[in-house]
């Protein structure tokens, strides 16, 4: 890989990247996918599994409980909204801390052990945390109610003017619902994406793909492995505390749901399903299940009718009934569907199949490269 | 000038003395090859070198660091590296990669955070990489994902990492084992050209030929005791040694 | 005293859930290699079994009584379940008993769809990444549980133990305590009973039959069982069938004591796990006792005088066990060296 990456290369990724999210809205908008609640998402996703990527795609560690890192940055972000007022920077900035001392704790203890035990780790942190912020914490986490914003609160920097009108995030005047939240979000992934291509193409980076492939060899070559799952556990954790915040920043609410198991799963089918260990990947995966949830799960009866209604009725009921399976309530069938084929078929995810149909056609063109074997995908 | 000193070397499992008082030392700038019968206790001796295993009692002096209870990426800080038995390297990276990892290591120390540089922007690493796998003639391939090569070039990739790290002590444990009879005399060869530099080794070996063609000194251990030493040439008229592998084979 | 004895019968039972399903867990990562992430929605599918037993056996005809009429005027509608019409008492017998009787249901529907599963599944990632194999079952977890779901509904369906053992014993009184205090339901003495006789068996068949010494020696060591020509793969099948009924018998035993709803196996499945990882990956007798150990536990902890000194403890306790004896053993309570630690 090194040997084809450059500067030039990655500025030019990079500007394209950042055109094609700064434009989302008008691109996305014939697939009924233009809308700022939707994209807000893609973005936060996006950074959420870019994040989680790091750890899982370079080092090959498995975290299921990256949600309660989620969780504690939308905590720290209300109470710093509670406390400090409604800009969405210090938010952001106390999340990533908060988040990032948490992740300190946990990693340094689950980073003892590898493999599944590593998984049963984090998994078993991030349901007691999950736990707590229900049961006891309750004082800090309003826990089943949710944590919101109270006009009762210090607010201690926001002006006189801020007694009135709603209780929302605004960035010196520019409130964080709307498009403003979108462009917002966008330029904090168009961040974290940035920050990630570095590390990928970092010293910093290699070591953590040395630690997926060879652990062994990596400590007789004189390095410890473990300060460098750490700083990416680390590293991972804040990405993950940023989306959190962000979440509150364009809906200040906070709710314990957010740290549960299956919100940990979820970020590892997007970067699963995008590509785990590719650059672009996590967040393909995270805008197409995020996109996929809202479309199939408005989609009822009377939208079926209207799809397959130039089916002949005797095989349009039965075609209907199936296919109802799987939206509205039962969009999460297709999404464990959608898990499955992707596990099997295309383990290497979105990115591996589209570089799967560029070689063919590469191939078909005559320009093989004969000395690039692929790498297994694991 | 002594580089290695072993003292009192006891390692037991359970109820089985592995080792058994070895005492044991190694010029620099020498080849020193340690052979033995199956379950001689060779590869025991091996990982109690580096770190691997922790000897009952005794010490391993590398120079004036005792190594004994050192962490193995402490021991390579201080200049021993290892040649596995089974290739140990970075099946998922490129061979220029693999290169690129203790060369940095080398310069860098066992824990460097530099997550902004642009290791394509390092040209002093990726030139000292290059020149490594030209060394060892695998320049052609630098960009190949290592985990396809032959096992041979497998092993001639493990010597480059290992050599890019200018270690003042290597260890190869049974370099060849595996290996067709011109892969042994291709890692034979390189073996000899890299003699000169000054780098003082200590081989593990089954096989004669490749011990005989090598070594400047032959330790012969035998149920986790050392009984004979020597030249190659004295080596091979010993009885003892003729009585070990022998005699090892209706044990 | 009678508190702690008390809660001690409290944590035996949801330990024998926890120890069935972590036993079938273990038995296929021992001899497998395989990280079975949907074994929660096996136990969950033997729950929805007995379900489906009882909704067949009490589909009613509908008979009307000409002589009485309803408030509106109409003959009046009998409804009687099928199979009391056609079989009187003994019909309803049955019916009554219809969670036992869903065993006959469960033990067929388990063998085939465990056995489906692993050929049709499974069997394709025994070589395969842990974290391959992990998110494959998680999949399968998930769609599993929505087709349950598109099915029976989101709400719990509760099942009624058999009349007979309805009701709940004094223990504390024939202990010769004050009556009242050590209450324990009949049924839950049945599930323990059970969940004994289930692991016993287990036990009895790898001890005892020429079968289960092979695969004994196959969690052992796969690879050597592998090269004395034994077609090991024939009997992965087998014994990912035997661990998907030992499951499925838990869920349907356990319906009366919890009325089944299409996210249980979830819910267990993470408890189930770190059973497991408790008791050693790959150890049966470390899961039978890490699930009875942790049941109790967390039965003791979510008592009030306990609470009152550690707020929140009833939360997390079977998690904290497990982080602690992961850092302490880190191969668990009965691992053994070197079980999926690369």
């Amino acid at each position: 890989m090194s040997a084809k990456t450059s500067p030039a290369r990655d500025y030019i990724l990079f500007a394209v990247f950042a055109v094609a999210v700064l434009t989302m809205p008008i691109w996305l908008a014939p697939i009924g996918a233009g809308y700022p609640d939707l994209l807000q998402k893609f973005a936060i996703f996006g950074l959420f599994a870019t994040g989680f990527n790091i750890l899982f795609g370079l080092t090959g560690y498995l975290s299921f409980g990256h949600a309660a890192f989620l969780g504690v940055g939308s905590y720290t972000a209300v109470w710093t909204f509670k406390l400090l007022g409604m800009n969405p920077v210090p938010a952001a900035i106390m999340a990533i801390i908060a988040s990032g001392i948490f992740a300190l704790g946990i990693g340094y203890v689950s980073l003892r052990r590898s493999g599944i035990y590593f998984s049963i780790l984090t998994l078993a942190f991030a349901q007691m945390s999950y736990n707590l912020a229900y049961s006891v914490l309750t004082p800090i986490t309003n826990g089943e109610t949710g944590l919101r914003v109270l006009r009762s609160d210090p607010r201690l920097f926001d002006g006189k003017g801020a007694e009135q009108g709603p209780l929302i995030a605004n960035l010196f005047g520019i409130d964080m619902t709307g498009w403003g939240g979108f462009y917002f979000c966008a330029v904090i992934l168009l961040i974290g994406f940035f920050i990630a291509q570095r590390i990928f193409r970092s010293p910093f980076g290699i070591m953590l793909r040395a630690v997926k492939t060879n652990q062994n060899r990596m400590t007789y070559t004189g390095l410890n492995p473990r300060p460098y799952t750490l700083a990416a556990f680390v590293i991972s954790g804040m990405y993950a505390g940023l989306a959190g915040a962000l979440m509150c920043i364009t809906d200040p609410l906070a709710g314990a749901e957010r740290m549960q198991w299956t919100a940990s799963g979820e970020v590892v089918l997007m970067t699963i399903l995008g590509g785990a260990g590719t650059l672009l990947g996590p967040i393909f995966g995270a805008a197409l299940i995020k996109y996929f949830e809202n479309i199939f799960s408005a989609f009822n009866e009377q939208t079926l009718h209207e799809i397959f209604s130039f089916l002949p009725d005797f095989i349009e009921g039965p075609v209907i009934s199936v296919a109802g399976l799987f939206v509205g309530e039962g969009w999460h069938l297709t999404l464990g569907v959608l898990f499955m084929l992707i596990v099997i078929f295309l383990p290497g995810g979105i990115m591996e199949g589209v570089s799967r149909i560029g070689k063919l056609f590469k191939r078909s063109s005559g320009k093989s490269e004969p000395n690039r074997a692929t790498a297994p995908a694991e | 000038m002594e580089i290695l000193r072993v003292e009192g070397v006891n390692k037991s499992f359970g109820g089985l003395r592995a080792l058994n008082n070895v005492n044991f030392s190694v010029e620099q700038g020498t080849v020193h090859a340690i052979i033995g019968p199956n379950g001689a206790g060779k590869s025991t001796f091996l990982n109690c070198m580096i770190g691997r295993l922790v000897p009952d009692t005794g010490t391993v002096k590398f120079g004036n660091v005792s190594l004994t209870g050192m962490k193995p990426y402490e021991i390579n800080q201080v200049g021993v590296s290892r040649v596995f038995q089974t290739p140990e390297i970075f099946a998922e990276l490129t061979l220029l990669e693999n290169v690129i990892i203790p060369t940095m290591a080398k310069r860098d120390g066992q824990f460097s955070l530099r997550p902004f540089k642009r290791l394509d922007g390092d040209a002093e690493i990726q030139d000292k990489a290059l020149h490594m796998l030209e060394d060892v003639g695998l320049a052609e391939k630098k960009d190949v994902i290592s985990g396809s090569l032959s096992r041979g070039d497998k092993r001639r990739l493990e010597l480059a990492m290992c050599l890019s790290q200018d270690p003042k002590l290597l260890l190869l444990d049974e370099p060849t084992a595996g290996m067709s009879r011109a892969d042994t005399n291709n890692t034979i060869d390189l073996l000899k050209r890299i003699a000169g530099r000054g780098i003082t080794k200590v081989v593990i070996e089954h096989d004669m030929h490749v011990v005989f063609s090598l070594a400047d000194k032959v330790t012969v251990l035998a149920q986790g005791t050392i009984i004979a030493e020597g030249k190659p040439e004295e080596i091979k008229g010993d009885p003892r040694v003729q009585e070990a592998y022998l005699g090892g084979a209706h044990l | 005293m009678d508190v702690i004895i008390l809660q001690l019968l409290n944590g035996l039972d949801k330990g024998g859930a926890y120890a069935l399903i972590a036993l079938g867990l273990t038995l296929i990562f021992g001899t497998l290699g395989v990280v079975n992430f949907a074994h929660g929605a096996l136990f969950m599918l033997g729950a929805f079994c007995a379900v489906t037993f009882n909704k067949l056996l009490s589909l009613e005809i509908v008979t009307t009584d000409p002589t009485k009429t309803t408030a509106w005027g109409t003959p009046l509608e009998i409804r009687t379940p099928y199979i009391e019409a056609y079989l009187g008492d003994f019909g309803h017998w049955v019916l009554n008993y219809s969670v036992p009787f869903s065993i006959l249901l469960a033990i067929p529907v388990m063998l085939l769809f465990g056995f489906i599963m692993e050929r049709g599944l499974i069997k394709h990632f025994y070589n395969r990444a842990h974290a391959d194999q992990i998110l494959v079952t998680f999949g399968l977890a998930i769609v599993l549980q929505e087709i349950i779901k598109s099915i029976f509904g989101a709400n719990p369906i509760p099942q009624a133990a058999p009349d007979a053992v309805r009701g709940a014993a004094d223990i504390g009184a024939a202990l010769g305590m004050d009556p009242g205090v050590i209450v324990y339901p009949y049924w839950r003495m049945v599930y323990l009973a059970f969940a004994g006789a289930v692991v016993a068996a287990v036990f009895a068949f790898l001890q005892f039959t020429t079968f289960g010494m092979v695969v004994r020696a196959g969690m052992a060591d796969r690879h050597t069982v592998g090269l004395l020509g034994i077609n090991i793969e024939r009997r992965f099948t087998i014994v990912f069938a035997i661990a998907a009924v030992v499951a499925g018998l838990a869920g349907v035993m356990y319906t009366p004591i919890l009325p089944p709803d299409y996210h249980m196996g979830m819910d267990f499945l993470v408890l189930s796990f770190v059973v497991v990882v408790v008791g050693g990956m790959g150890s049966l007798p470390g899961a039978v006792a890490a699930g009875f150990l942790l049941g109790i536990l967390q039965s003791f902890a979510s008592m009030n005088e306990i609470k009152a000194i550690l707020p929140g403890i009833d939360q997390i306790i079977i998690y904290l066990v497990a982080v602690v004896i992961l850092l302490v053993r880190p191969r668990g309570l009965m691992g053994r060296k070197g079980v999926m630690e690369n």
